[in-house]
């Protein structure tokens, strides 16, 4: 059987190649036109690289590593959890961090929230207030820490000659473990509440003032103004700044360490608290670093729900 | 490919170029460990006082300059500040670490048990006096064979720091202060009496800071916090000298009511009141009443240190160098040059004292410039020169300092920190909670203690 000669076609681009092509030279086009974008892009994905997120990939590593900065350090595998484990602190810095945190919220998410709805119902010295509200923010940790603790003193502390002048019993503030970590607790909420507040304060006075004129008269009281038109459109701050609170008072350390070294009776031993320790103090690299990647699972579930929050809202 | 994997593409090759370029501008360039052209050997030190410090600083600067001329072949680039466990590690893994480090005595097992500082021993063997430096210092570092890692440089040892003004205003003796535990009590009481807030007697309870203290104390009683059987070492202080240590803290601070309201303390908090003329009595070494002086207001005249009560036994503790593992031989051999000059010949004692005393800085306390570190005829020499040139009241010192050969000086316990971090809930209770149960504390603390030794096998 003889074959037809095939027919050669003249050399033509197919149309999917054709399409590749115009992509190509749409992106050289859009490369050479943000140029100067991906410069500034690439300056800043550099920097969180070195800075956030090599850090976060190292102490993933040094978890499972037996560290040695000298010699060099081994793989050790799951030795380092299994050591964190035996540690009867702790399931004990966990609760305590658990508790830290359920106070903080109790306290730090609703003072800051009914002072910034106070603030905004001032019409007159809001400014004022404002700037008295944020000051303890412009104080360093280990100063408030420090003045607390005089606060706090059992004896001739302030808190307690006030209770004293009110013929209230006093109380043993940070030298009993009932006490201690409440204590802590308010000095935290002090200390940040400015921030808060001013967030707060900003999303408020986003809420149209027709709404609170309306419901004025339709009649409705403070209570009644806060509960059917503050609060539902605030609620999405509300949500977020929660979220993020729940990530920021679980990390807590600077007030266990200056005010009670963790005691009295571990009473006051944070995970965070615990990590400084193995790590600068027992020189145990791989197992504070397997302590933290503890801590930042938990809190990555936290943050994960704040992206979801936030998409939610954007989409 | 679509365009944005190729965007994608582009964006990570930027990234990677980017970084890599980064890292190589991050390499260290040398930063004193290359050795200097024409041979010298460059050598970096660490612990240059801060400006902040003038006369210290000068003076450190000025030894610089003298031992260069001594030794024309070593270049010395001195380094701000001492040894900080902070950041220790990542200076050692940033190849950052000064080629001769300063070290507390506490740190040093762990550095030689992680090879982290360089073999000594066959560079010391021709070193000058070496064998008039107390054996009890050398061995601190020292591994279980015998080689030496590092050089002590001064020492410390506890003793009971007290407030001689305050002696005097409660009708106490200052010039025959407390020599038993039961005498301290009795002290603290009358001192307590004088009220307005001042305490008798203080002590730590945080930070590690109250476990170091219960050693110290149990040490003056006799009792050890640890001791070894069979190559393991196990829990030793529940026993009768712990149980006294604690019963006695319990009842100045519940039954006598001589330690101040406020508990949780660390030595800043006992420096302060001390300074402050709110403070009897506490357990520290000498350097703490510099400390009180320099930084809390006191003067030398008001304090008074004598040796710890009972004394039994006193915890030592110091400090000294070590050199970089990395470090070559030829460094090690300059380094040792240097660490022996500068703080171990007897020969310039009395050229430091002189400085010190045209400086201005305390000379007559059991510290450098005249640290207790000899034995022996250089002991005594050391001692001569000392009272010589004195410019603080060094008869404040002498019961302490006339003591100190009599009294068997001890280390601390292997797993220190972790040990005092269970000791510091005991010293905590006891002093937070009027209804503690001792008997229960200690209990609980020689389990916990137990465990951090099993772990050891």
């Amino acid at each position: 059987m003889t074959t037809a000669p095939l027919l050669k076609k003249p050399p033509s681009r197919s149309p999917a190649t054709a399409a590749q092509g115009r992509r190509a030279a749409r992106l050289r086009r859009s490369v050479r036109e943000h140029l100067t974008a991906y410069g500034f892009l690439c300056a800043a994905v550099v920097i969180f690289a070195l800075f956030s997120w090599w850090p976060i990939v190292r102490n993933v590593l040094l978890a499972f590593q037996d560290v040695n900065f000298a010699t060099g350090s081994t793989w050790t595998g799951l030795t380092n959890f299994e050591k964190l484990f035996a540690d009867p602190l702790l399931a004990t810095a966990w609760r305590n961090t658990a508790v830290f945190t359920a106070y903080a919220l109790v306290l730090g998410f609703f003072v800051p929230f009914l002072t910034a709805v106070l603030l905004n119902e001032f019409r007159h010295a809001r400014a004022y207030f404002r700037v008295l509200v944020y000051l303890p923010v412009m104080l360093p940790p280990v100063v408030v820490a420090l003045m607390w603790k005089w606060f706090y003193d059992p004896g001739p502390g302030l808190l307690n000659e006030v209770l004293r002048t009110l013929h209230l019993p006093t109380s043993a503030w940070l030298d009993s473990s009932s006490t201690s970590l409440v204590s802590l607790v308010i000095v935290s909420t002090w200390a940040n509440m400015g921030t808060a507040t001013l967030i707060y304060l900003a999303a408020l006075q986003t809420i149209p003032g027709e709404l609170y004129e309306a419901a004025e008269l339709d009649g409705a009281n403070l209570w009644q103004r806060l509960r059917h038109v503050t609060v539902p459109q605030t609620r999405f701050v509300l949500l977020v700044l929660l979220l993020l609170q729940i990530v920021a008072t679980m990390q807590v350390f600077t007030e266990p360490y200056v005010m009670t070294g963790g005691g009295p009776d571990d009473s006051t031993v944070t995970v965070m608290f615990l990590v400084y320790r193995y790590a600068f103090v027992y020189n145990d690299f791989g197992t504070a670093s397997a302590l933290s990647l503890l801590l930042l699972l938990v809190l990555a579930a936290f943050s994960a729900l704040y992206l979801r929050v936030t998409r939610t809202k954007e989409g | 490919m679509s365009s944005t994997g190729k965007r994608g593409r582009t964006l990570a090759c930027l990234t990677v170029a980017s970084l890599t370029a980064l890292t190589a501008c991050g390499t260290s360039s040398g930063d004193g460990a290359e050795d200097a052209p024409g041979g010298t050997v460059r050598l970096t030190v660490n612990g240059q006082p801060p400006t902040t410090q003038a006369f210290e600083r000068a003076l450190f600067d000025k030894h610089v300059r003298q031992f260069e001329k001594a030794n024309p072949g070593i270049d010395i680039v001195p380094h701000e500040g001492f040894m900080d466990p902070k950041t220790f590690n990542a200076k050692l893994a940033g190849g950052k670490l000064e080629d001769v480090f300063y070290v507390y005595f506490t740190d040093a097992r762990g550095l030689i048990a992680k090879r982290q500082a360089a073999d000594l021993t066959d560079h010391l063997k021709d070193m000058p006096h070496r064998a008039d430096v107390q054996d009890e210092l050398m061995k601190v570092f020292q591994d279980g064979k015998g080689r030496q890692y590092g050089l002590p440089t001064a020492n410390y040892s506890m003793g009971l720091l007290y407030n001689r003004t305050l002696f005097k205003k409660a009708g106490l003796d200052p010039d025959k202060p407390p020599r038993t535990w039961a005498d301290v009590r009795a002290a603290a009481k009358r001192i307590a009496a004088l009220g307005d807030n001042t305490a008798g007697y203080a002590d730590f309870s945080k930070n590690n800071q109250g476990g170091w203290h219960f050693t110290a104390e149990l040490y003056s009683r006799g009792g050890r916090i640890a001791t070894e059987q069979d190559g393991h070492w196990k829990a030793a202080f529940n026993t009768a000298a712990g149980r006294a240590t604690l019963q006695d803290l319990h009842a100045m601070r519940w039954k006598d009511n001589s330690m101040g309201s406020r508990q949780l303390l660390q030595a800043e908090d006992a420096q302060r009141m001390m300074g402050s003329g709110k403070l009897g009595m506490y357990l520290a070494a000498a350097d703490n009443i510099t400390v009180i002086a320099k930084q809390f207001g006191g003067r030398y005249q008001d304090y008074g240190l004598a040796p710890v009560p009972d004394g039994r036994s006193t915890l030592i503790g110091g400090e000294g160098y070590m050199i970089n593992p990395k470090a070559s031989p030829k460094k090690i051999a300059a380094g040792i040059k240097w660490l022996q000059w500068k703080y171990l010949d007897p020969d310039l004692v009395e050229r430091n004292i002189r400085d010190n005393v045209a400086a201005k800085l305390p000379v007559g306390l059991p510290m450098p410039p005249t640290p207790d570190i000899w034995k022996g005829a250089v002991r005594d020499r050391v001692e001569a020169a000392k009272h010589k040139y004195a410019n603080i009241p060094v008869g404040n010192y002498q019961p302490f300092m006339d003591a100190a050969p009599r009294i068997t000086g001890v280390l601390e316990p292997p797993e220190a920190q972790r040990v005092y971090a269970v000791l510091d809930n005991a010293m905590q209770a006891v002093l937070t909670d009027k209804d503690a149960d001792i008997d229960a504390l200690l209990a609980t603390a020689q389990k916990k203690a137990d465990q951090i030794y099993s772990a050891l096998r």
